[in-house]
């Protein structure tokens, strides 16, 4: 079990809460909370580890993307990093 | 010709979609949701990551116009098992309850990673669901891709009724636990067919063992539900006598 945190400053907060998605095989819940300041925070635990490099490349993508601040919580059970897009899109769909 | 509407499928709904959907619009209270972070303490170091649940939803809806608790146990997240939290929220749900319950169990039955505390947890349960019974219906609802399994299926017997769909099958031991105990000669844990031939919803109802077959279909699951409220407690009881009578008629001699 591996744990990893993405943190990015500014952008504009959700306004909501939003919990999508399970920890169910290849899929992933996904918490998402308007911050205590205005940054995004993403914190990740998943089952799988070594693929840190592969988290990171998604969560700033999203970020980069999205220039949200969010507290995000995101328990993961081996989900494609496609999958993680999807999650992530669906929370903030709800969370805005 | 009226056009055939879509059905909502209860197998490809989520459990907060199901409570929702079965409850009366708009209803549902939940208790303890995700925010809450209430999660089984024990996988993280048994290196299982925890679902912030703990694959339990429960909380308070209408149904019909009355206060009734509702439970659904989430199967994705490690067989819809029952640990010590998800298990402490059913029970505490339900000892709450005013005009009755309905429990959505799609489920494997006790956690293995969490052992004797699911046991405690479903001892639990067992008892709130026993004197709930007494004043108002309990009604569960197995319609999901877990079944219902284990511990959780003497729950399920508990209750005043049962519904089932075709997808849903229902049992004290899982078919692997059957092959395993029973031998593969016994019982093919891959033979599906077989599994639902002896523990499907369609059988269940033919022996008795649950009293209402529906499709897959939410709108129909909320009629079928709204129902058994109406009829209240007809089912014939789980009792010792019960069941030492039907053994006493269906041993072989």
């Amino acid at each position: 079990m591996q744990r990893i945190v993405v943190e990015r400053s500014g952008g504009v907060p959700v306004t909501k809460r939003a919990h999508v998605g399970a920890v169910a095989s290849g899929n992933l819940e996904v918490l998402c909370e308007p911050p205590a300041e205005a940054r995004a925070t993403i914190v990740v635990s998943t089952s799988v580890d070594g693929f840190e490099p592969v988290w990171r490349a998604t969560l700033e993508r999203f970020l980069e993307r999205y220039p949200i601040a969010a507290a995000i919580e995101i328990n993961d059970f081996g989900a494609t990093p496609a999958m993680v897009s999807l999650r992530l899109e669906q929370a903030l769909e709800l969370a805005r | 010709m009226t056009p055939t509407a879509l059905r909502r499928s209860y197998v490809e709904s989520t459990p907060r979609e199901r409570i929702a959907a079965l409850a009366d619009p708009g209803s549902f209270r939940e208790i303890l949701d995700p925010f809450a972070r209430c999660s089984s303490p024990y996988l993280a170091e048994q290196g299982v990551v925890a679902q912030r649940d703990d694959g339990v939803v429960v909380g308070r809806a209408l149904l019909g116009g009355r206060d009734v608790a509702a439970v659904a146990v989430d199967g994705r997240f490690l067989g819809g098992s029952i640990g010590e939290i998800g298990g402490a929220k059913i029970a505490r749900v339900l000892e709450r309850a005013r005009d009755g319950a309905f429990l959505l169990l799609d489920t494997g039955g006790i956690r293995l990673q969490e052992a004797n505390l699911g046991l405690l947890a479903i001892a639990e349960i067992c008892d709130a669901i026993v004197a709930l019974r007494e004043r108002a219906p309990v009604v569960a609802v197995v319609a999901g891709r877990v079944g219902c399994y284990g511990g959780m299926s003497v729950a399920a017997a508990l209750c005043s009724q049962i519904i089932m769909s075709p997808v849903g099958r229902f049992g004290l031991n899982g078919p692997e636990v059957v092959e395993q105990e029973a031998g593969i000669e016994e019982l093919d844990a891959r033979d599906r067919p077989a599994i639902w031939q002896a523990t499907g919803g369609v059988r269940r109802v033919e022996q008795g063992h649950a009293d209402v077959l529906v499709e897959d279909d939410l709108d129909e699951l909320a009629r079928a539900l709204r129902d058994a409220f109406r009829a209240s407690p007809n089912r014939e009881r789980l009792s010792l006598e019960r069941l030492r009578n039907r053994f006493a008629q269906e041993a072989p001699r």
